[in-house]
């Protein structure tokens, strides 16, 4: 067969998302001639239809359907309806990504192992570890082209970054560079090299920074064995009397309601959806939601660290100008308890354009303190801390009966609370960031409180033991042969590294690994 | 913002009005700049409560270098039939909390300290919270007002910063 594919073609495999992990997943299955229907819930945008204005871009890209919040981090109170700053496109968050594309490190793996008990975190060790991953990790730099791997030169650095490096280095830092990127430092045949333009979250206009919208996606349907349905929300997954998933329920743009059958169901649709969509699934024969014997969908919600540093100078920097996240110090990611937290963080640069400063610089704020520092915009340079939180079982995706989308479907409720070990960690990354910056002379530091989510992780947790999380080291859930999580919802801890580079990995070797199993007989 | 500002200018006018604010002249259905630079018919709400809460909007995000006219632009949403009963009970309570601090009214409040004080008393009531975080898109999202930060906005159309700038940082 080739695509399209009939509803009750119950040969393919549906994937349920387009970003990182299932379109990723979905072009490797079709280039091994796996018949796949991939189900996207956004509309299709390219680079021609980008728009680099913040918040028409918002209104363009971003997941807006409903949400809720709880818990003591300050985007409950700030962004009540919005816990998350992700994507609803063909695509998915690969468009709004920054391209930074690190590796998880070796004792990130065996997080449990290393850090200890920790009073009130659900701490465990991956199934899988930096070894097994290394060959992924080698096919996911190949296929995003990350500078500084497979002999990429790394971007020139920005003025954003000229600050950041020569603060990093009074302080004694070494580990300090433009980092690793998803963008190209030079032109490939099918995406050109960086033009320094900024807007890097809008969506790079010259596809120069990889996503799955242009890449992966039309790669998959140019082989005659991938159909994108856009638009289409997937509502529900179905089981047969023996347990086994037998397709999706699905919503297209109109809202009628499409039944795709399926021999393999595979969820991508981020770490707030994907346990949404599974406690949807709830049914006579998996009461707490499908996939969840352990109890664990949903739960272990973990967003990164996060937290801002901004710094003004009695100089201009321009910070908006050039690749927003080329700049890294790498130094504190090493795992250290005589800091006073077990983990580490990485410190990237950032920026924000006026129109987002002003909304996310100090959220509520006003007056005089507050308007001082936009002032000084031109003369300000920024940073953002990405570092490893806490994976806590009470931090978790609910579903709120009280409030129903336009499908009439509970919408989903984002609880997170911090761990002390994430408040010494994140108080200890604001100091090292304003002292970053004072070595340069600034004349007033910033530390700002963290944005809603683009790191979203942990809620379909990968474990050996099938009582301690949801999927195996395959991304396979426990429970149900035939159903996989192939998103960052399968992260058993967040590391301190972005998490796009390792969604991506684990993709490509889901993909061989459901090609096998589908070859052998076995699914 | 789609207010072509200069269209709403009606200079004529300005000699019938009443100054009440330190730069915000109130007439009979308009208010207008001292100096004549700009000027807003009203639709619904009162002058006197617009002049209010231009000057209210200033007070929640100061910015010395912005004309009048960009607050007068982000809070003229508020100049709908629509939104007139909510605008005028918050404007109206706003001025009695002035007056409880022993002021004539909010615009008559000299000071901005002053005027400050008596915004950190309301700050938690639902009307304070609207103004403000309309103002968050209604005064930063207007591109007549980035230059004035330095700020540049898109460069695509240009070619980027590739060749314009993006490594100039002289003082490093």
């Amino acid at each position: 067969m080739t695509a399209p594919f009939d509803l009750t073609d119950d040969s393919v495999v549906v994937i349920i998302g387009t970003g990182a992990g299932g379109g990723v997943l979905a072009n490797e299955l079709a280039q091994k001639g796996v018949s796949v229907v991939a189900l996207e819930a956004g509309g299709r945008y390219l680079p021609q239809d980008y728009v680099n204005d913040e918040w028409e871009s918002f209104g363009q890209l971003a997941w807006l359907d409903g949400r809720t919040t709880s818990g003591d981090w300050r985007v409950a109170k700030d962004f009540s309806g919005l816990p998350a700053w992700i994507v609803k496109a063909v695509g998915g968050t690969t468009t709004h990504w920054a391209g930074a594309s690190l590796r998880i490190r070796d004792h990130e793996w065996k997080a449990k192992t290393h850090y200890g008990a920790l009073e009130g975190a659900n701490l465990l060790d991956w199934p899988i570890d930096g070894a097994e991953m290394a060959p992924y990790y080698d096919k996911a730099e190949k296929k995003l082209n990350v500078t500084r791997t497979n002999g990429n030169a790394g971007l020139p650095g920005s003025n954003n970054y000229k600050v950041l490096e020569a603060g990093a280095q009074k302080l004694g830092y070494k580990e300090v560079s433009t980092g690793r990127m998803a963008i190209n430092s030079a032109a490939t045949e099918d995406r050109p090299a960086c033009q320094q333009t900024g807007s890097c979250f809008q969506g790079c206009k010259w596809g120069a920074k990889w996503s799955s919208a242009y890449t992966d996606i039309p790669a998959g349907e140019a082989t005659g064995n991938l159909e994108v349905r856009e638009k289409a929300h997937v509502l529900k997954i179905e089981h047969d009397d023996s347990g086994k998933v037998t397709g999706v329920l699905y919503a297209d743009a109109d809202g009628n309601q499409h039944m795709q059958k399926a021999r393999i169901v595979c969820v991508a649709g981020n770490s707030i959806e994907s346990p949404r969509l599974l406690l949807n699934s709830a049914s006579s024969m998996y009461p707490d939601g499908m996939a969840n014997s352990s109890g664990q969908v949903g739960r272990n919600y973990m967003r990164h660290l996060t937290g801002s540093v901004y710094g003004i100078f009695d100089k201009p920097v321009k910070m908006w100008r050039g690749t927003t996240m080329a700049g890294i110090v790498q130094d504190e990611a090493r795992h250290d308890p005589s800091r006073g937290f077990v983990g580490g963080y990485e410190l990237e640069t950032l920026s924000l354009g006026l129109p987002f400063m002003a909304a996310f610089l100090d959220p509520g704020g006003w007056g005089r303190e507050f308007t001082s520092a936009l002032d000084q915009y031109e003369n300000m340079a920024g940073m953002w801390i990405v570092g490893e939180d806490m994976p806590q079982e009470t931090n978790r995706i609910t579903l709120n009966t009280d409030v129903t989308d336009q499908y009439g479907q509970p919408v989903p409720n984002v609880h997170y609370s911090d761990h002390a070990n994430d408040v010494a960690m994140r108080n200890h990354a604001y100091d090292r960031g304003q002292a970053i910056y004072d070595a340069m002379g600034a004349t007033r530091t910033l530390p700002t409180p963290p944005y809603p989510s683009t790191h979203n992780l942990g809620t379909n947790r990968m474990s050996e033991n099938a009582q301690e999380g949801v999927v195996n080291r395959w991304g396979q859930s426990h429970d149900i042969a035939n159903l996989f999580v192939s998103d960052g919802s399968q992260f058993t801890t967040g590391a301190a590294e972005n998490p796009t580079l390792t969604i991506v990995a684990l993709a490509i070797r889901q993909a061989d690994h459901i090609a096998d199993e589908m070859g052998k007989g076995n699914l | 913002m789609s207010h072509d500002f200069r269209k709403m200018t009606r200079r004529q006018l300005l000699s019938r009005g009443v100054a009440v604010g330190a730069a915000i002249v109130v007439g009979p259905g308009f208010i207008a700049g001292h100096d004549g630079a700009w000027a807003s018919t009203m639709d619904a709400l009162k002058p006197e409560t617009m002049a209010t809460l231009v000057q209210m909007a200033r007070d929640i995000y100061p910015h010395d270098q912005l004309a009048d006219e960009y607050y007068v632009i982000a809070v003229k949403g508020y100049d709908v039939p629509e939104a007139v009963d909510e605008t005028e009970a918050g404007i109206s309570a706003l001025d009695d909390a002035a007056r409880a601090a022993g002021h004539d009214s909010y615009l008559k409040t000299g000071w901005e300290k002053d005027r400050v004080a008596i915004l950190r008393g309301i700050e938690d009531t639902e009307f304070f919270q609207k103004v403000r975080g309309g103002l968050v898109t209604g005064l930063y999202n207007q591109k007549a007002i980035w230059p004035v930060f330095g700020y540049e906005g898109e460069s695509y159309s240009q070619g980027g910063y590739i060749d314009r700038g993006f490594d100039d940082i002289a003082w490093i």
